[in-house]
Order: structure tokens, then sequence, then C-alpha cells
């Protein structure tokens, strides 16, 4: 079934019985040439770029929930390219040409929208960072403009601009920065998977991973043993647990980060919005309401809901930057699960294990990564070589040191990321 | 969450400093691979963990928490001083 306007103006007139499942339910195989660990946002990425670019059909995504119920459904739907670190920053511009081409490419509304992100800024330091990293955006090929406090405040007029403790400067400009609707997302590349005949396998946990000399043979699952050459973890926050049953120990700690929304409002943010006192985004939803969040709870979780200190310091965030929001009510709070490492970047790499790959360590920004680590990890299992866009993501960077990719220039070290 | 100070009794997470997994620290000159295995590589259990916090708006301790990942349920504190390992 495609989607068109066509086909939408037929179901109308017919009662919209036509319409069908976007992606069917088999049972699983007993071998397959490739399975992947995890139906979220990357696994399932993985496997459309698996069939689409190297035509690697015969495979599964196995996942134990329900496509979508894990992080990307989850996250507050930033999709952006304005980093700094060589090595990040380039994957992550790859990632904006592919969300650019995604909707036509998968024939499914994603929503997404570049409606711009407005990194706001409140003293000289933090305007001088903008400005090298905008000029870093730019000579990348990518879109970045410094605001001044007056074309901001024409773009954002909502925002707290006599706050004395927290002056606005400016603001750095992504125009083709945005968000998009993050269930089409997984929803759109289950669908296009499934088309090109991929096996998407709900209710499967991977509870085992079977290996004879040092190759990869296959997972156990809880619907039985599925056999494969190659096995590819994406298993966002539980890619420990999913390593530990091939006996790998990774870099890699869980963290819960906390997401809110509001009531529905009349539009009243344009863009997606952060700031850089009290560490704040925020963006309205189609539907209306205000979608926001700030830092991890910064000790490691596996409960998927925070904890009341993060709560109220983003409420405090809120009052201090958006005091005209106030009186909006909250209607709902979550949490998610996501690895982090050490460096706060990302691992796409060969295990010491033939055949067992992974795909790790998206901290708190994976979602924006989601058409390119499906893509560069697709490459990867396929090929077994590195995509050139995501060629600095290797696992060893922590033993030898070499190319880390310090996010945050904090350290290499867990507890500060 | 709430953690039980030995020194202050049970006080608001905000005071407490998180400084991560109680893992012994490899001998003085260890290899490479020790220190590694140290500084970067977690067993990351859903579960029971043992870590290190420092009661920093507090009496200033550091304390050593046996926690659950997946409840938040404080399991045990012990002051760091009291470590037999250290
Ligand atoms: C609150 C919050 C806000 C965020 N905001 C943003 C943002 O604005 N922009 C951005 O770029 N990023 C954001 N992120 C980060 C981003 O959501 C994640 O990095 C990214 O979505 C993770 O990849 P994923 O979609 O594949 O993960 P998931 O959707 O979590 O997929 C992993 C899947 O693996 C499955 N799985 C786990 N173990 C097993 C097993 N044993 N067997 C089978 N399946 C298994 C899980 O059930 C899950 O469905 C945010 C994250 C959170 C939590
Ligand atoms: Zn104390």
């Amino acid at each position: 079934m495609r989607f068109s306007g066509w086909r939408v103006l037929r179901e109308g007139l017919t009662g919209n019985r036509g319409w069908q499942g976007h992606w069917r339910d088999p049972d699983p195989k007993p071998e397959y040439d490739a399975v992947i660990i995890g139906g979220g946002g990357h696994g399932l990425a993985t496997a459309y770029y698996l069939a689409r670019d190297h035509g690697m059909t015969n495979i599964a995504v196995l996942e134990r929930g329900y496509i979508g119920g894990g992080n990307v459904g989850r996250n507050t739907t930033i999709v952006r390219a304005n980093y700094y670190l060589p090595g990040n920053s380039e994957f992550y511009s790859h990632s904006l040409k592919l969300w650019e081409g995604l909707e036509q490419d998968l024939n499914y509304n994603a929503m997404m929208s570049q409606r711009g992100i407005l990194n706001v800024f409140h003293n000289d330091a933090q305007r001088d960072s903008a400005v090298r990293r905008a000029n870093a955006i730019i000579n990348q090929g990518d879109d970045a403009e410094i605001l001044s406090r007056d074309q901001l405040r024409e773009m954002a007029p909502l925002l707290n601009y006599d706050n004395n403790r927290f002056p606005i400067q400016g603001a750095l400009l992504q125009r083709r920065a945005g968000t998009a609707r993050h269930d089409a997302v997984a929803w759109g590349f289950a669908r296009g998977a499934d088309q090109r005949g991929v096996d998407i396998l709900q209710n499967c946990e991977v509870t085992g991973i079977r290996t004879e000399g040092g190759k990869v043979i296959g997972v156990e699952t809880s619907r039985g043993l599925i056999r494969a050459g190659k096995v590819a973890m994406a298993a966002a926050g539980r890619s420990s647990q999913v390593a530990a049953m091939a006996g790998l120990t990774l870099p890699i700690e869980s963290h819960v980060l906390q997401a809110f929304v509001s009531e529905g409002l009349k539009p009243i943010i344009d863009h997606v919005i952060t700031f850089a006192e009290g560490h704040l985004y925020i963006s309205q939803s189609d539907k209306g309401g205000l979608v926001f969040g700030s830092y991890l709870d910064l000790y490691t979780s596996y409960a998927a809901r925070g904890n009341l200190p993060m709560v109220e310091h983003t409420m405090e965030a809120c009052m201090a930057m958006l005091p005209a929001i106030g009186k909006a009510r909250l209607l709902r709070s979550w949490g998610g699960i996501m690895d982090m490492t050490p460096d706060g970047s990302p691992i796409i790499d060969r295990t010491s294990i033939e055949g067992l790959y992974l795909n790790a360590g998206w901290c708190y920004g994976g979602f924006k990564a989601t058409p390119a680590s499906g893509q560069c990890y697709a490459h990867l299992i396929a090929t077994d070589r590195p995509h050139e866009a995501a060629a600095a993501f290797r696992l060893e960077r922590f033993e030898t040191g070499h190319g880390l990719m310090d996010e945050e220039a904090t350290g290499a070290q867990h507890n500060l990321h | 969450m709430r953690i039980t100070c030995p020194l202050c009794g049970e006080r608001d997470r905000r005071e407490f400093y998180y400084r991560g997994a109680a893992l012994e620290a490899p001998a003085e000159g260890g290899s490479l691979e020790a220190w590694h295995a140290h500084v970067h590589l977690r067993d990351n259990p859903a579960g029971p963990v043992e870590e290190w916090w420092y009661h920093q708006q507090g009496c200033g301790s550091w304390i050593r928490v046996r926690r659950d990942t997946s409840s938040h349920e404080m399991l045990a504190v012990q002051l760091a001083s009291a470590q037999e390992d250290l």
C-alpha cells in the first residue's frame, strides 16, 4: 500500500475501509542472514538500509516489546546538525541530509518540520563559543546564523528578556534543524523495511547470544533459537545487558532522561529553543503541547521514570526563561533509559566476536542520528568496513585514548556525562 | 530519592554528589587493561549496584551506597572510611 493524495481522497470517500496494517506480523524463521537486536529507531533504520542499499532482505529485527516503545518514542524529537567536534559533526551533518529526503524515500509522513533551532546564549563566553560553533558549522557546509538580542526578540518574543540573572544576548540559529514525529519515524522505517522483505518480530526478546569458536551463530529468544551468521546489537539503553550475553563488558552506563509535555495550547513557540543557563530545550508539538526536558538525573538508572529533583529543576528553568507559560498545566512526564559513554559520543563498530556488531552509546542525542546511524551500521554489517561518516565511532578509543570525542569537554569519565 | 548518611541521617538526594561505581582501583603500576577497565568499563546491571556518593552539602563524608538501579531503592549505606578494602 502506497500513501498518496489520491489514496487519502479515495479512502475518505469509501469510509476508510481500505487501510491496512503497516507491516506484517510473521513468525520467526529458524535462520536469517542477519538479525538485529532491538526494534528502536536505529535497529529499524539499519534493517531498512541493509535492504535498500545492500540488498540484504533475509533479515529480521527482534524487538522484545513493541515497535516505538523505547527511546525512539520517548525523546523530545529534536533534529539538528549543529555539532562541533570533528568525527561527530560530519556524521550529524550526513544525518540531517538523510532526514531531508526521508519522507519521500519512505513514502511516509514523519512530520519532519524544519522550524529552526535557537540556542540562546546569556554571556560573552557563551556568545564566543556560539560564534566559533557557527563558523565550524558553516565551514562544513551546513547553515548557521548568529542573531542579536533584537533579532531574536522578533523570532521568539515570549522569552524573558528582563531576567537580570540570565540576560539574553542572542542566539545561534540553524534554520534547517527542527523536529520530527518520533513514533512515525519508527513506523516509517518498520514499514519500509517490511516492504523490502524484512521480518519485524515484536514480543521477541533476545535472551542469549550463541557463539562457536569466536564466531556468532545466532540468538536465543523468547520465541526460540534463531540462527544467523551476523548479529547486530541496537538495544539503546540496554546495550550493556545485551552485550553481556556475549561476554562483553562495554564502556557504558545506563541513565534516565526525563521529558515533559504540557496541555495543548495555541501556537506560541515557533522554533525549537534551548537555553544555556539552567539548561532547557523546548518546542511546541503540532498538537499544541509544549514538549521539553533538561538534564539527565546523573546517576545510573534503569527506571523508566525520573526523580523529583530534576522535575523541579526543569520547571524552575522554564519559569526563568519562559515565565509566560507558568500557568500551563503539565500533562505528562516520562523517562527513557539511555546508554551513556565516558566521552558522550556513540559507538558503531565490530566486536571481538566475529559476526557480532555493536551500535550503542547514543546518549541523549541519538534521535537525530536515526537515519545515519542505520545507514552507517548497515554499511558496516554488510561490508565489514566502517561507513566514512561514522569512521570515528570506534569502541577501542577508550582503551587507546585515541580519537576520543569528548562531547561536553568535561573529560572521558563516567560521572561527568 | 533520599540517602541515609551514616552521620547525618536521611537526607535529600540533592545534598549529595554522585561519583559513580565503587570499584577497587588497580595497584600502582597496574596494567593498561586494568586501568582501562577501572576508568571506562562497567557491568552496568539493572539491579543492585555499589557506588560512591559524597555528602557535599552535609558532613562532607564519602559514603558507599548499595542502590537498586531499577527501583531506586537504597539497600545499604556505609562510610567509605569504614571500608576494609580501602
Ligand atoms: C527523554 C528523552 C529525550 C530525548 N531527546 C532527544 C532529542 O530531542 N533529540 C535527539 O536526537 N535525541 C534525543 N534523545 C535520545 C534518543 O531518543 C536516543 O538516543 C535514541 O532514540 C536511541 O535509539 P533507538 O531509537 O534505537 O532506541 P530505542 O527505541 O530505545 O530502541 C532500542 C530497542 O531495543 C529493545 N531491546 C532492548 N533489549 C532487548 C532484547 N534483549 N531483545 C530484544 N529487544 C531489546 C528495546 O525494547 C527498544 O525498543 C532523548 C532521549 C530521551 C530518553
Ligand atoms: Zn553526612
